[in-house]
């Protein structure tokens, strides 16, 4: 009950003070002499803002870079160590090839399903595309730690001798085979597709809204235009509809993509980064939590800003592109 | 080619379509489904006997929610409040502080802004891992060297949550006001309006579309965050997703009982999710999803 009540008093003292905050800054600004006074609103509005990003993200995210060439303990500087050390340990060059393989598998995945989901529903009438839509796009309510528990569930495994309780495990018995402990085998990196499949799951419902909205402004006459050629349905959707929507899929894809390069609850939950399934966010977890290595856990995650920097650019023309369009 | 064949084409394509999602639909909720009817099942029975039989016979079964009754006395109920705690105020600041800086963004003049503008563009592409470790230990450094106590308390928590929501707030708030008409605001000035006022009556009750899908998807991020809540809230005041890894991961205590706890964290988001499904959909739509 004290938790309620203070946290009631928290969120009003909050919204007060940051409305204080910014009418002060405000009334210092209005002191100012006019030509000057004028010229510096901007800095009444923006203040708050920048020293947030500066002293959270900004700042730190140098420090992290500073502190990937220094010890353990983050004191003395050891030049290249931990980057040598990284890209010498076949084990980091196995998480480098897992995180390739989420990578590869899961945008393409999910744009392919998103954009089949779209088009379906766009032909079924208006109150089962909306029941099928809510259902496929329900997981994005769900935190990355529930589906983990959902899907756990579904790859479940029981000793043998008890009875089976895991989905997976009973049609593979119902067809002739004995029951695997799905989580557990990294063959091919099994493991890691299964864990795939759950961030597919959750993101699915993303790009099928995205992409449905952009087929549902397809112009009408072309699709007629086609039906009276005598398109077939696939004629349709990949020389008619496809063609238009290309750019939405792409934007889509690479939304997708940059979340995947940061994957790590799931992987967290599931497996704890265990039988060959880790990646880099998740080493960088297990670096600076478990084993309290600074300077180490720092250089995997320069690592990951390393590679994520050119779909930085992807980023910057996609946004490009759509003040273009505005 | 004649209109009663396109129409038949068309209808073919209906059914079609409709089996297709019916398939897509029952494979996408199997998971769910299975762990739901789990939890609400005596465990005497739920350890031996696969959900599906009871989905295929609901009405020769025993049903409880026991598990639901546990899960909050041993602790999920706290975890509830703490995770409210954490969630409120971490939507509701950042959108203050994007908004005014979105507003600067949109119709105020000032050298650098484009600069300033591709920044933030950029950042929104960067992985929170990579600043959370300073961020940490500046405020150990800060609490020794002030004896002001912030690792291990929900403000810390709301600043890094804040910090983290602005780059595409400010971005997809900018987006929006952008489509405000500017004649209202340069009348506005030809009035003697401040600027203050300006974005005090004028833009930000204009702005509230986008407020709200805002929130919507700051609210869901929030919830469902396990890494900030795990660094900055920690044990003492586990928040729903830390409770709920806890429990997985400590074996032998049963899948009912991890469901449970499962569901009661899923009751307010797809509650919120359901009820606003339509900001949803146009937040998405206007860029706002975090990368």
């Amino acid at each position: 009950m004290g938790d309620i009540i203070f946290g009631l008093i928290s969120i009003v003292i909050g919204i007060v003070v940051s409305y204080g905050l910014y009418w002060l800054l405000n009334f210092l600004v209005s002191l100012l002499p006019g030509s000057i006074g004028r010229k510096a609103t901007w800095f009444a509005f923006l203040t708050p803002a920048l020293v947030l990003v500066i002293l959270v993200l900004i700042a730190p995210l140098f420090q992290t870079v500073i502190w990937s060439f220094k010890s353990d303990n983050a004191k003395e500087w050891v030049g290249f160590k931990n980057y040598v050390d990284l890209f010498t340990d076949e084990r980091f060059l196995g998480i480098l090839l897992n995180n390739l393989l989420w990578v590869l598998v899961v945008p393409v995945v999910t744009v392919a399903i998103g954009t089949a989901a779209a088009t379906l529903t766009n032909q079924v009438g208006p109150t089962r595309e909306r029941i099928f839509k809510s259902l496929i796009f329900m997981p994005m309510a769900i935190s990355f730690v529930a589906a983990s528990t959902i899907w756990a569930y579904f790859y479940a495994y029981v000793p043998p001798g008890r009875p089976e309780i895991g989905l997976l495990n009973s049609i593979v018995i119902s067809m002739g085979f004995s029951a695997q402990p799905w989580l557990t085998m990294d063959q091919g990196r099994l493991n890691s597709f299964l864990l795939m499949a759950v961030l597919v799951w959750l993101q699915v419902g993303y790009a099928m809204v995205v992409i449905s909205s952009a087929i549902k402004n397809v112009p009408t006459e072309t699709l007629e235009a086609a039906q009276l050629d005598g398109a077939s349905a696939w004629q349709l959707f990949s020389g008619v509809i496809l063609p238009q929507v290309w750019g939405t899929v792409m934007s889509v894809f690479v939304t997708i993509l940059i979340l995947v390069m940061k994957i790590f609850d799931i992987v967290l939950a599931m497996t704890r980064g265990n039988f060959t399934t880790s990646v880099l966010a998740f080493e960088w977890y297990k670096q600076f939590f478990e084993n309290s290595n600074i300077g180490p856990a720092s250089a995997v995650v320069t690592v990951l800003v390393l590679l994520i920097g050119p779909l930085m650019y992807l980023q910057i023309r996609t946004v490009r592109h759509q003040e273009a369009l505005r | 080619m004649n209109k009663g064949k396109i129409s038949h084409l068309i209808r073919r394509m209906n059914v079609g379509s409709t089996l297709g999602m019916m398939f897509l639909v029952t494979l996408w909720s199997i998971p769910t489904v299975g762990l739901l009817i789990t939890s609400l099942r005596p465990s005497s029975v739920a350890e031996i006997s696969p959900w599906w039989e009871a989905f295929f016979n609901p009405l020769g079964q025993a049903w409880t929610i026991d598990a639901y009754q546990s899960s909050l006395e041993s602790g999920m109920l706290d975890s509830l409040v703490n995770t409210i705690v954490v969630t409120v105020p971490s939507t509701i600041l950042p959108l203050m502080i994007a908004a005014n800086a979105a507003y600067a963004f949109t119709f105020l003049k000032f050298r650098g802004k484009e600069l300033f503008f591709a920044t933030l563009v950029a950042l929104m592409v960067i992985p929170l891992q990579s600043s959370l470790i300073p961020v940490l230990r500046g405020m150990v450094a800060f609490q020794k060297a002030f004896d002001v106590r912030l690792t291990g308390t929900f403000v810390s928590a709301w600043v890094v949550h804040s910090a983290f929501a602005l780059p595409l707030a400010i971005y997809t708030l900018r987006n929006y006001m952008m489509t405000l008409p500017h004649e209202l605001i340069e009348a506005a000035t030809v009035d003697g309006a401040s600027y203050y006022q300006i974005f005090w009556r004028l833009v930000l009750p204009m702005s509230m579309p986008a407020l709200a899908s805002f929130a919507i998807f700051q609210f869901l991020w929030v919830w469902n965050d396990y890494l900030i809540a795990f660094i900055f809230v920690g044990e003492q005041k586990a928040v729903m997703t830390y409770r709920l890894l806890r429990l997985l991961g400590q074996y032998g205590e049963g899948w009912r009982d991890v469901a449970a706890g499962s569901f009661i964290s899923l009751i307010i988001p797809l509650f919120v999710f359901f009820a606003l499904q339509r900001f949803i959909v146009r937040g998405l739509l206007a860029g706002s999803v975090k990368g």
